[in-house]
């Protein structure tokens, strides 16, 4: 199992493909990606990298936390985030991560924090009909009508929908592809659309059902592995490196 | 320019690398004829053949990319119209066919009209034609013809 990336949500766009369909694309910006921390086995009892994205200034962090980036040796962070990765793809701290750490192709999860949308009733919140227009319903037409049933059971059950809250929590939307990949500018293009505003932190990582791509690269695509080209030739540029390492 | 405008703008030079097309400058009121990639059969027997469309352009849509344009036509005695995104790729080329005099920049009132009243007088007195007769959209056609030529 990789490590994912923070990225920011920069917005929606559209690219043509090759047939002339248009494809609604979501740009997102991988900012300033570097390994924070790095959980191990022997001490923490699993593996996992922390990493950090984009910037914060150091005053208005607080001492703890800036002792924490200070032991990593990287600027404070805006946005902190921890990733569960298997052994041998655990990364250095302070390691930059680039967007050619995902191919086209390939498909991805992406996490974050939904839009919220305050109390809102059934008929937004669950997709309720509501009650008609006419026909004698009078000052109800959005309410949820009944919730259950007479003397017996006497009661609503759990988890009955109702009005409430809306949004602003973490959603993930899962098996999303990936159209295009700049990895000079930091920009991935994902299929479809993803949770939360523009600017939005949000977590992506490889698709949990889907087998991963062959051209992806392992352990992450760091900055500085030939992340002035595009995502293809870096690959190829990659996998050589990769197994000299190993060797 | 933030990094979506840039992206967009990438897309659009990629675009007008792709092909030789050129997309003339024209507005609502203006009669076009959109010649359409239409692919027939699928996998191996997949042909393409190319498809006209000729109406009266009643809108113009967004910007940038996203632009698109909508052709208002009667086919059979049936008003049809088509949106057609600007920059797509399955339109081969866009020919202006005829100017009209139109005070609106939506034309949304043809649907109500038929016959005579439907009609778009003529632009009397061409404008000057710009510099560009192409889309100032897609600036990177001239760089590509000076590198042809050179």
């Amino acid at each position: 199992m990789r490590t994912g990336l923070i990225v920011q949500k920069l917005g929606m766009s559209r690219v043509f493909d090759a047939k002339g369909n248009h494809v609604p694309v979501t740009l997102l910006k991988v900012d300033n990606c570097q390994v924070v921390a790095v959980q191990t086995a022997a001490r923490n009892g699993y593996t996992a990298v922390q990493l950090g994205a984009g910037e914060r200034k150091a005053k208005n962090v607080s001492q703890p936390v800036r002792g924490h980036y200070a032991a990593a040796k990287v600027e404070p962070k805006a946005k902190l985030a921890e990733f569960r990765v298997s052994e041998d793809n655990l990364l250095e701290v302070g390691a930059e991560l680039s967007a050619a750490h995902f191919v086209a192709d390939q498909f991805v999860d992406v996490a974050g924090i939904s839009i919220g949308r305050g109390f809102q009733g059934v008929m937004k919140r669950w997709n309720f009909g509501g009650l008609r227009a006419t026909h004698g319903v009078s000052v109800s037409h959005r309410s949820p009508g009944s919730t259950g049933q007479r003397q017996s059971p006497g009661r609503v059950f759990k988890n009955k929908k109702m009005a409430g809250h809306m949004g602003n929590t973490r959603i993930t939307v899962q098996n999303l592809r990936v159209i295009e990949i700049h990895a000079e500018e930091g920009l991935i293009a994902v299929e479809g659309a993803v949770p939360g505003h523009k600017g939005a932190w949000l977590m992506i990582q490889d698709a949990v059902k889907k087998p991963l791509h062959k051209d992806a690269p392992k352990p992450a695509g760091l900055k500085g592995q030939g992340a002035a080209a595009t995502a293809a030739p870096a690959n190829g540029q990659e996998a050589p490196a990769e197994a000299a390492a190993e060797a | 320019m933030n990094d979506l405008q840039k992206f967009e703008q990438a897309q659009l030079k990629k675009l007008a690398a792709q092909t030789e097309k050129k997309i003339p400058v024209f507005a609502p009121g203006d009669t076009v004829r959109v010649n359409v990639r239409i692919q027939e059969g699928a996998g191996k027997d997949a042909k393409t053949r190319i498809q006209g469309y000729e109406g009266v352009c009643i809108a113009r849509n967004g910007g940038g990319i996203h632009e698109t344009f909508t052709v208002r036509k009667i086919s059979y005695g049936e008003g049809v119209e088509r949106v057609f995104p600007l920059f797509s790729p399955s339109i081969d080329s866009i020919q202006l066919v005829r100017r009209g005099t139109v005070r609106r920049a939506k034309l949304y009132y043809l649907r109500d009209r038929s016959g005579k009243s439907a009609r778009i007088a003529e632009r009397e007195r061409e404008i000057e034609a710009p510099a560009s007769t192409t889309e100032a959209v897609a600036a990177p056609a001239p760089e590509k013809k000076a590198a042809a030529a050179g």
